[in-house]
């Protein structure tokens, strides 16, 4: 296998890749993040929120789905290409109902982690969207509240690939589409507190809710408040 | 199969879902297919034929509702046995909608969007159904009426709402006359200009015959050699794309025709599925050999639905005349035959991706890219996707030789083209040209003296000026999939653009941020000007807002639905700038208190006589 890795850069800097690898995948094990919401460790790749953006070889791509190849050349951490995903995690803020001081995920957010770390420091021009979706508390053990909802569908490929349930889908088209789950309302679908899609881990923002561990970790000592979302990943640079 | 008890309610949803499953064989591929026979037996997808569908399927409920509520033609509501829906689109606006629009409303005794007290009959919009030639126009269920007129729209309701059946209105004769016959009752062609590739002379089988004969790497060269390239837009060489699917190593291999047409404004390949039936499923024949493809698809949107029996009525002369199935004329292993798909109100199934998913079944997403569909595409495997128009242009040039096509057009636009024209002009229809008309030739053509704005391409195109009829239409200089939308001075461009928007923001799938979510903003961005409360810094935010949508969109839908704004503020500058407010002290017009505090001042029960819009009622 070892001869068949290639190289690629990022910004410059040498990566090595193996065929079939995303750019996405080399930059992970090259400890050079990429910011993305969609995209999650384990599940398939989805190439939907686009935050991910990069220029290769001149085209912007998403990086979580454009395969590395021999020698391409990639812009990542360029002004450019901040601002544009600067402008996408506000659309983002803008399209759902993001009240960060009120919001249980607080700190352990990624949307708001990754608006930290581009720098969303300033009122934005954008419109409100101030969607009205019912918040649906009728399971015992797991709260929806879809207005908070970033449409990532991590939580739809959870259940589908790693559980085998299908406890989420989108339904809808364009403005309109959303996540849904596969029932009347959660109390009647078979979503379970050990759901991987269920998990803290899947739900990027403060969607789906775990009953009754709210607050458990205080605010203060949460995931991104001492550190910015990318920082594991940035990590394993040698 | 479930079994079905003799006792159970004649058409019940549950009975219909499973026997329009078992009638596909309960392959969860055809789930379109079911949904729509479902769709127009009970009126609506109820959540009980839902359930039946999956538990048939095996799929999970969700992923069926998923897929009813992504078609504009599916309903999770219950609709009435006659649904009406007005094409709506700006060609239509200018042409009387709205005279029409209330001449229904008024007959009918519903709003736009509501269902008569009976259950009767609904009255909705659509985008372009196709007949920009003949606007304002209409579905009514699978039929289509044209050239609407309060007067006649007036007569259709009362006819409808008296239990006459929609085909009474096409003719009284309908049931008599043949499917061909049918769409010509219903339909003018209106074709201005024929030239001698398509809508000339054509005879029969003769491009067929050639390649019956050719082994595919022949057939794969002439097309390579005419410099024939995609007619629905993107302009891919068509040749290439052949090849590729070809050298793909794989058992299956297929054809798909998109005739999908759904770009506002075109409407030549509803003439060529109309008049040139046998010449596409030639072509498609054709590209079958080429590829080896034993199986192709003909996906026909669903608002060309009163086409589907003039459509199977060909299939079925053709596989009658050995021209589909086994041994095609007659040569051993020349194996191949078409199933038709109808699509069900999506203008993204346009896109190849997109239309392929919906094949399959599913919501119709585009798909990443790589892999491309020649590589990977239907059930994953190699599929070419062509054009309607790309596929007659091959069958002619097997007949007529690779030389004779690449004569025509320009350098880098071989060949003629179809040119839907319409709008402010006295001579709307479908113009064949070579490549490399000007827009000043084609407005000569059409009757347009008027003209003062030209919208090349569709919304998804470019809207140019008078200082720019001298370009030439093709793909050096002004690239089309065949819509010319002609606009008078009469017209107001920015009414164009926020109907344009509109339209891309009902149409984005939703799939990615930048579409679905900045479409909506530069919409209301173009309504911060029509309102007169935008000034200079928002023409910045508009370009930069165009440009990401642009830059980090997923699929074509969003790589050009900015177009509108991009192209009217290069070529119509002063259209903005005139509604635009200096900024004075520097404050930012982005807060409006008036309708800010406009659902409180409702609540409080308090009016103010300077800022309540609707104070004397």
């Amino acid at each position: 296998m070892t001869d068949e890795r290639f190289t690629f850069t990022i910004d410059g800097a040498a990566v090595s890749a193996r065929p079939g690898q995303t750019i996405m995948e080399a930059a992970d094990e090259a400890g050079i993040y990429i910011p993305r919401l969609c995209d999650h460790e384990g599940l398939r790749h989805q190439g939907s929120c686009r935050v991910c953006t990069v220029k290769a070889a001149g085209r912007s791509v998403a990086a979580c789905t454009q395969p590395a190849a021999p020698g391409l050349e990639v812009e990542s951490e360029v002004p450019h290409i901040h601002a544009l995903r600067r402008n996408l995690v506000e659309m983002l803020f803008h399209e759902g109902n993001h009240l960060c001081p009120i919001c249980e995920a607080s700190g352990n957010c990624e949307l708001q982690a990754m608006a930290y770390r581009l720098g969303m420091i300033e009122p934005t021009k954008f419109p409100y969207l101030e969607p009205t979706r019912a918040v649906d508390a009728t399971h015992p053990d797991i709260a929806l509240d879809t207005n908070r909802c970033i449409s990532c569908g991590r939580c739809i490929r959870a259940s589908e690939d790693v559980d085998g349930k299908g406890v989420f889908g989108y339904v809808g088209r364009g403005i309109h589409r959303r996540v849904a789950v596969n029932g009347i309302d959660l109390a009647h679908t078979d979503a379970s507190l050990d759901d991987h899609a269920i998990s803290a881990d899947v739900c990027p923002v403060g969607c789906i809710i775990r009953k009754r561990v709210g607050f458990s970790v205080p605010i203060g000592e949460r995931d991104f408040d001492h550190q910015l979302i990318g920082e594991a990943v940035q990590g394993k640079r040698r | 199969m479930r079994q079905v008890s003799l006792v159970e309610t004649r058409d019940s949803p549950e009975l219909i879902a499973a026997e329009a499953c078992a009638a596909v064989g309960n392959d969860r591929h055809r789930l379109l297919d079911i949904l729509l026979t479902v769709q127009n037996r009970c009126r609506w997808i109820s959540p009980a034929a839902i359930d039946e569908v999956a538990s048939a399927l095996g799929l999970t409920p969700v992923a069926v509702r998923g897929v009813a509520s992504f078609y504009a033609f599916l309903s999770l509501e219950p609709k009435g046995r006659v649904i009406i829906r007005l094409c709506d689109d700006i060609v239509d606006r200018h042409a009387g909608y709205s005279g029409v629009l209330a001449a229904f409303e008024e007959e009918l005794g519903v709003r736009l969007g509501q269902t008569t007290a009976d259950g009767g009959i609904s009255l909705e919009q659509t985008p372009c159904i196709g007949l920009c030639d003949q606007a304002p126009a209409a579905m009514v269920n699978d039929i289509v009426l044209t050239s609407l007129t309060p007067e006649t729209a007036r007569r259709a309701a009362r006819a409808l709402k008296s239990g006459r059946p929609p085909r009474d209105l096409v003719s009284p004769q309908f049931d008599s006359l043949s499917a061909h016959e049918r769409v010509r009752a219903a339909v003018a062609n209106n074709i201005r200009l024929a030239g001698n590739v398509l809508l000339g002379e054509v005879p029969r089988e003769a491009g067929l015959r050639r390649a019956s004969a050719m082994a595919p790497a022949q057939i794969i060269a002439s097309i390579t050699a005419s410099g024939l390239r995609g007619c629905g837009g993107a302009g891919f060489p068509t040749g290439r794309k052949w090849d590729m699917a070809a050298r793909e190593p794989a058992a299956r291999r297929f054809v798909i025709c998109n005739a999908d047409e759904g770009e506002p404004g075109t409407f030549k390949d509803r003439v060529l599925l109309t008049e040139r039936a046998h010449l596409l499923v030639e072509g498609m024949t054709i590209a079958a050999r080429a590829i080896a493809a034993r199986e192709g698809i003909l996906y026909l949107r669903g608002e060309y639905a009163y086409l589907r029996d003039h459509l199977d009525a060909v299939l079925a002369e053709r596989r009658a005349a050995g021209l589909l199935g086994g041994a095609i004329m007659g040569v051993t292993g020349f194996d191949f035959d078409i199933r038709l798909q109808l699509g069900a109100g999506a203008y993204i199934c346009g896109e190849e991706g997109a239309l392929i998913s919906s094949c399959e079944g599913l919501r119709g997403e585009p798909r990443t890219r790589p892999p491309f569909p020649v590589q990977r595409g239907y059930l994953g495997l190699p599929t070419v996707v062509n054009n309607v128009e790309t596929l007659c242009h091959a069958a002619r040039i097997l007949d007529r030789g690779a030389d004779w096509f690449f004569a025509m057009g320009t350098e880098g636009s071989h060949g003629s083209k179809l040119f839907s024209v319409s709008g402010d002009c006295s001579a709307p229809g479908v113009y064949e040209l070579p490549y490399g008309v000007t827009v000043r030739e084609l407005l000569e053509l059409a009757g347009a003296p008027d003209a003062a704005a030209v919208q090349v391409g569709g919304p998804s195109g470019v809207m140019i000026a008078r200082d720019s009829f001298h370009r030439r239409l093709s793909f050096d200089d002004l690239a089309t999939g065949g819509a010319v939308i002609v606009f008078s001075g009469a017209r107001n461009i920015l009414e164009i653009v926020d109907y344009y928007l509109s339209f891309f923001v009902h149409e984005s799938c939703g799939y990615c941020t930048p579409c679905r979510v900045g479409n909506v903003f530069l919409r209301e961005a173009i309504r911060k000007f029509r309102n007169g409360h935008a000034n200079a810094q928002d023409i910045e935010d508009i370009r930069s807002l165009s440009a990401t949508i642009i830059e980090t969109s997923r699929c074509g839908l969003g790589t050009t639905s900015p177009n509108p704004v991009l192209s009217t503020l290069a070529h119509f500058p002063l259209v903005y700038s005139a509604v635009t407010k200096p900024m004075g002290d520097g404050l930012q017009a982005t807060f409006d208190i008036q309708s800010a505090i406009e659902s409180a001042r409702g609540i409080a029960r308090r009016r103010s006589f300077v800022f309540d819009r609707d104070f004397s009622k």
